[in-house]
């Protein structure tokens, strides 16, 4: 005989299920406020049915991540942004830094400054190390809020279609520098200068400070960094130290789209680098305490 | 009826061709050729099954005034093994292009495939028909795919009679279509990589057959991709389709080879194709799209819901 009593009630698995679907709800909006939905709103981007654009961005995705970088830009770095009204309301432009800390915290605070720009909010691509598409899960993730990898292809095409983009022209250079090294500018690579001139866009120089110090390193274990396909194994802090960030933007550069040599591309790039150093050493004065 | 353009359609078994020379016959006179069997053609459409690379494809030619070729027919890799693939697809394109040569045949439709890119963690996304060719570096098995296509192009400038036409479509989708990404979303449990799910472009089998035909009609010869302007990361896509995902240990990268090669998995996740479950292979199909004036009727959830109807009704 059936005893009725012995089983679950039905629809209890259902119940379970809604309570971890709640939540997950519950934390989506602690982190996706209506003020990120409206934001995220103001700037729109070709995507197709699925909500997808061609390197992976989704609207959703890029609302989280922008909620969760809100509580690291306001409270954990505590970033100051200068000059952002130099960064254009619409059309192409490259935003380029400097780059340090080990880990591309840099980038992502310029992202949000510049999503969440008082003079026009824009939707921000970032240009990232090669290595990562082939990381599990961070690949895609990092994908889906907008960054692609750094292929003058993307770039162009990005630029084609009017997008603000950060570059990086120091690469893991600058990123894995040491901590005795800080705010001494690596090589520039001059792909971000050749970019700007055959897509007549015009570059915005930002100088960070604050970076060197969330991940001083001491040291790199070149060999570990081998083993793990890896750029670079710093010995340094296992999470970011709470920084003060300064985000200083200059003065859009153009440059006009002439015939020259490389020589003489490396020397407009040496214009945007010394720019840079300016307003690193602009952010080294306003700062009274590192951390 | 002798104005009428006579047009050989290799690969005829297939669901892509059939419908292309669905399409064709009334405009044209159609000639069905396959390795695989004979195929059952209406009245007044010859049908063959020879291997190309055999003696007797000849005689088809010397017997018809044959215009144009459309080449679809091809081995899968899940179907035979690479030397007898190399033979029928690479030596039996060769074959056909020398044949269209002597038999003075004026325009030549290849289907190739976006494969031939290589999915590689460095693929900027939307890539140009002029993009080099990566596939072979990836793997062994795709180097017929993309000897078929070194072939193509070299007669395509060396031969510019010939008005060859090469595309290179995304994913291939619909029903009675029977390639390893069809079949695999045909599947009540679809493998997905931990961590990845590329982007990917799809296409129906419909929309595909239309742009062959316009590629016929109106003869621009070329190399093309053909994709729509429409992308979707690979687990969604198997969500969509209404199958469950199978998740698979993606590190290190010899352990979903390994998983694949054991349960032999090759027709529908093959080991050879686990980087395109990987990294995107995303193409741009602008300039097909453009020079031929062609659109996709059909859009992904089109596609998608024909795979989820087809396990409800199996249900």
């Amino acid at each position: 005989m059936k005893q009725g009593g012995d089983r679950p009630p039905p629809g209890n698995g259902t119940m379970v299920k809604l309570g971890a679907l709640n939540l997950k709800d519950k934390l989506l909006s602690r982190i996706v406020t209506p003020e990120i939905d409206e934001l995220v709103a103001k700037m729109p981007k070709p995507v197709g049915s699925f909500g997808y654009d061609p390197w992976g961005y989704h609207e959703n995705a890029a609302k989280v991540g922008l909620g969760i970088v809100k509580w690291l830009y306001e409270k954990y770095f505590r970033v100051t942004a200068h000059g952002l009204e130099n960064v254009p309301k619409k059309g192409r432009v490259l935003i380029v830094p400097n780059h340090s800390g080990q880990l591309p915290m840099d980038g992502v605070l310029i992202g949000y400054a510049i999503a969440t720009n008082p003079d026009g909010p824009r939707a921000p691509r970032a240009m990232i190390e090669r290595f990562f598409p082939t990381v599990p899960w961070l690949g895609n993730v990092l994908n889906s809020f907008g960054a692609v990898i750094g292929d003058p292809l993307n770039c162009s095409k990005m630029l084609d279609g009017d997008e603000a983009i950060i570059v990086f022209p120091e690469g893991v250079r600058g990123s894995g520098k040491l901590y005795k090294d800080r705010y001494r500018l690596q090589r520039f690579g001059n792909g971000f200068m050749h970019l700007a001139m055959q897509h007549k866009t015009p570059i915005v120089p930002v100088g960070v400070v604050g970076c060197e110090e969330t991940m001083p390193a001491i040291a790199n274990i070149a060999p570990l960094a081998r083993l793990l396909g890896i750029p670079y194994a710093p010995v340094a802090p296992p999470l970011p130290l709470p920084a003060r960030v300064y985000l200083n933007f200059g003065e859009p550069m153009f440059f006009k789209d002439d015939k020259l040599s490389e020589d003489e591309v490396g020397e407009r790039v040496e214009t945007v680098k010394a720019e840079i150093r300016k307003l690193i050493d602009r952010g080294l004065q306003e700062r009274t305490k590192i951390y | 009826m002798a104005d009428k353009k006579t047009v050989l359609v290799t690969g005829a078994a297939g669901a892509l061709a059939s419908r292309v020379m669905n399409r064709l016959q009334a405009q044209c006179n159609v000639i069905a050729v396959d390795f695989r069997r004979k195929v059952e053609t209406d009245a007044g459409i010859p049908s063959y099954r020879v291997d190309m690379h055999k003696r007797g494809f000849e005689d088809i030619f010397s017997t018809h005034q044959v215009d144009a070729v459309i080449h679809i027919g091809r081995i899968f890799p899940h179907e035979s093994d690479r030397m007898r693939r190399y033979n029928a697809n690479v030596l039996g394109t060769k074959r056909l292009l020398d044949l269209c040569k002597k038999y003075y045949v004026r325009q030549v439709l290849i289907h190739s495939t976006y494969f031939v890119y290589g999915a590689s963690p460095y693929n900027p996304a939307l890539l140009d028909e002029d993009t080099p060719l990566k596939a072979s570096e990836i793997t062994q098995d795709l180097v017929d795919s993309v000897e078929l296509e070194n072939l193509a192009q070299i007669h395509l400038w060396r031969h510019p009679e010939l008005n060859i036409t090469i595309l290179r479509p995304c994913n291939v989708l619909g029903p009675g279509v029977r390639n390893s990404m069809s079949i695999l979303l045909s599947r009540p449990l679809a493998p997905v990589l931990m961590g990845f799910s590329p982007l990917m472009q799809f296409l129906h089998v419909d929309d595909m057959a239309q742009a062959m035909v316009m590629a016929l009609e109106q003869n621009k010869p070329g190399i093309y991709n053909v994709a729509p302007d429409d992308w979707v990361p690979y687990q969604e896509a198997v969500k969509q389709c209404g199958c469950r995902a199978l998740p698979i240990p993606s590190i290190p990268p010899i352990l979903p080879r390994a998983i694949s090669n054991a349960l032999n998995w090759r027709a529908f996740f093959p080991p050879y194709l686990i980087n395109y479950f990987k990294y995107p292979v995303i193409i741009d199909g602008s300039l097909f799209r453009e020079t031929f004036g062609w659109k996709p009727k059909r859009n992904l959830n089109d596609i998608f819901s024909l795979y989820r109807r087809a396990k409800k009704m199996a249900a």
